[in-house]
């Protein structure tokens, strides 16, 4: 570059001899060049702004694009990441306690139909009709040649159906994958398992969705992915549930009554190993609610959760170890049973005078009501509404069930002292037989609380304490005696020791105002083996009848306990109880020598 | 020297382009077999839950009882009751077997040996 002085000799020379000042022009060219080397700055500045907006520019457009894309085009999941299982994404299977599957899912095809794409309508339509029986031909003509684009047909078939529409041969008829919720089992366990149903539905896949029972209840942990396929394993025993479904079901029948019920419960930790309501139904093809009638008259009714009703002298021995647990009375005590028992205009009676006293271990052998209400009486009614509500009896019961808020008990409005009374023998407070199973277990197991559940439980919680040890075990031996001496002589099954109490209970006339002479709840509360409680079954019939003597016998040792018996006697072996047999002492064997 | 690193600069380049071009290709080929492992898992899995749901189907309480009840004849089944339960002291034990023989006794017989077949 070159530069230009800012005293130019010539110029200087010059202006000295016009009589100028030369510095006017060294100022003029400092400014020149400071004009100069400012614009070259600009310059240099303007073009790296350039260079940066550019770049800006780009990584905006860069952006922009991408996100462009990848809002417009269709997400795919990343295929090399391997995290998880992306296979199994349908429904958990239900298991019982051994894994035997309860529930599972089956592959099958839904079967709709795009009436645009047809040729022959006509054809489709009478070959569908002859397919499936229940569609009419002139309704699916009428669908097809009319304005719809789209129909479903059926919403499974099976793969013998799919084939048969694959014969028919129409481009119109189209199939998409559909999972089926299945239960084996068939109609085993169908009231604890609910039943599932199809929720929102497309072309390629549909939810399955549980309706009742442990289906509904569990719906979000049978649909989550992250459980990656891992069961819902239940407390019951399939092989008990169906031997106890057989026996209820053949008992039912033999005495004639028009429902039946039996819950069959660990009594230390509250698991239900079965538990049975029948009439029952199938699940794969639940029936529909009733619009009409009663509706606890329907299959779906679970009378072992939801049938409250007053279960009749099964409470007494309630009522009997709550004063045994106050220190009121011992098994020894003498209860004046003289009656009949009157209070106010109530008369208390018994089935038949046991004379004017028994001790308290014969008031519950004999089944005497009135020596119970006098024991209620002592007992008073804050204490026996507590002690009620410590056994669970006055709330719906906590089991897995979205039925179980249903099973409400009904209690009376103002706890009197006639309702102490009559709630000591099992009348004025209605509840389930799931309640009842409930209380006698946490009754008898040594006297812990336990909570019914259906899950199964793998280590048993002490629960809070409703009676002391020693209580227990009188309860248990009072029991026994029931059945060896009392009421329920027939619930003797050799090696199970069994122990129990008999219910026998009018019903209510359902327009209200008092009983049925001739329609009773019959039920068996019992306890085995006796020597060392572990199992609580109780047995219900709704309106039994054993017909075979001259007259009718409604009482429950007629009716429930034979049905009871038969039952432990399938089932306990099933559960892996040895018999208890007394052996008698071996021959004693002297050493002798001569 | 310095003509020579440009020329080593711009092979390390075109090798490194040839390195990641085969990587490229070897991915997307496991990525495909991946895809493919996974949809036979897939089949497998629902394959093996059929067959799953049919054993649970075929063992179902009802069709057993059923069948134990056709064949009573030949198997001669019960349901489980108490009496099938016993005691261990019930039950014979196999006799133990016959030790080996240690120390074995020569024994001889003449009359064996001089014996002869008569036909």
């Amino acid at each position: 570059m070159i530069r230009t002085p800012l005293r130019p000799l010539a110029r200087i020379l010059k202006a000295r001899e016009k009589g100028e000042n030369p510095d006017a022009i060294a100022a003029e060219n400092l400014r020149l060049r400071h004009e100069a080397m400012a614009d070259k700055a600009r310059q240099r500045a303007e073009g790296r702004l350039l260079v940066l907006g550019l770049a800006f520019f780009c990584a905006f457009i860069a952006i922009g694009g991408r996100m462009g894309t990848l809002a417009s085009s269709v997400p795919e999941e990343p295929r090399a990441a391997a995290v998880g299982n992306p296979i199994i994404g349908q429904r958990a299977d239900i298991v019982d306690r051994n894994g035997r599957i309860l529930a599972t899912n089956l592959a099958t095809y839904s079967l709709y139909a795009h009436p645009r794409d047809m040729i022959d309508p006509a054809n489709a339509a009478r070959g569908l009709a002859a397919i499936f029986p229940e569609l009419d031909a002139k309704e699916l003509l009428k669908d097809f040649t009319g304005e719809r684009r789209f129909l479903w047909i059926r919403r499974q078939i099976s793969p013998e159906q799919m084939q048969a529409v694959h014969d028919i041969g129409s481009p119109g008829l189209l199939f998409g994958p559909r999972e089926m919720r299945l239960y084996p089992n068939g109609p085993i366990a169908a009231h604890i398992l609910g039943g599932a149903s199809y929720g929102r539905e497309g072309v390629d896949s549909a939810e399955v969705i549980g309706v009742a029972g442990v289906e509904r209840q569990f719906d979000a942990f049978l649909r989550d992915p992250a459980n990656e396929g891992a069961p819902l394993q239940l407390s019951l025993d399939l092989t008990v549930q169906a031997a106890a479904e057989q026996v209820l079901a053949g008992g039912m029948s033999l005495m004639n009554a028009k429902g039946a019920a039996s819950v069959l419960m660990d009594i230390h930790t509250g698991e239900i190993i079965s538990m049975v309501s029948l009439p029952d139904f199938d699940p794969n093809n639940r029936p529909r609610l009733p619009t009409s009638g009663d509706q606890s008259d329907s299959p779906l009714f679970n009378r072992a959760v939801q049938g409250v009703y007053e279960l009749g002298s099964v409470f007494k021995i309630l009522t009997i170890s709550q004063g045994l647990e106050l220190g009121l009375i011992t098994p020894q005590t003498m209860i004046d049973t003289k009656g009949p028992l009157t209070w106010g205009r109530f008369r208390i009676r018994d089935f038949r005078n046991y004379g004017p006293e028994l001790t308290t271990e014969d008031v519950i052998v004999h089944s005497s009501n009135i020596g119970t209400a006098r024991i209620a009486m002592q007992i008073g009614a804050d204490r026996q509404k507590a002690f009620m509500g410590a056994l669970g009896l006055l709330e719906p019961t906590p089991v897995e069930m979205v039925e179980a808020p249903t099973g409400k008990p009904l209690l009376p409005a103002n706890w009197s002292e006639i309702s102490t009374m009559t709630i000591s023998y099992g009348h004025g407070l209605s509840s389930s037989p799931l309640h009842l199973a409930t209380a006698y277990a946490s009754l008898l197991n040594g006297g812990t609380k336990v909570m019914p559940t259906l899950l199964r439980v793998d280590t048993a919680k002490q629960g809070q304490r409703v009676v002391s040890e020693k209580v227990s075990r009188t309860a248990v031996d009072m029991l026994r005696k029931v059945v060896v001496r009392g009421t329920a002589s027939l619930a003797e099954v050799p090696g199970y020791a069994v122990g129990g109490k008999t219910g026998t209970a009018d019903k209510p006339r359902a327009a209200g105002g008092g009983y049925y002479k001739d329609k009773v709840i019959a039920t068996f509360a019992s306890v085995f083996p006796a020597h060392d409680p572990q199992y609580v079954l109780i047995v219900s019939l709704d309106e039994p009848s054993e017909n075979s003597g001259s007259e009718p016998r409604r009482t429950a040792g007629w009716t429930a306990v034979p049905v009871a018996a038969e039952i432990i006697r399938r089932v306990a072996p099933l559960l892996g109880l040895r018999p208890h047999v007394d052996t008698p002492q071996p021959v004693s064997v002297t050493l002798t020598a001569n | 020297m310095r003509g020579f690193l440009y020329v080593l600069a711009a092979f390390a380049v075109m090798g490194l382009a040839f390195w990641a071009y085969q990587e490229n290709y070897k991915t997307q080929a496991a990525i495909k077999d991946v895809r493919q492992l996974h949809a036979d898992i897939g089949a497998a899995h629902e394959r093996l839950n059929i067959l799953r749901a049919e054993w649970a189907y075929l063992n179902r309480p009802d069709r057993l009882a059923d069948l134990a009840d056709l064949n009573f004849d030949r198997l001669g089944l019960l349901p489980l009751m108490s009496v099938a339960f016993g005691r261990v002291d019930q039950i014979i034990y196999p006799l133990p077997p016959i030790l080996p023989i240690t120390d074995p006794i020569a024994l001889s017989s003449e009359a064996f040996n001089d014996w002869e077949d008569p036909l």
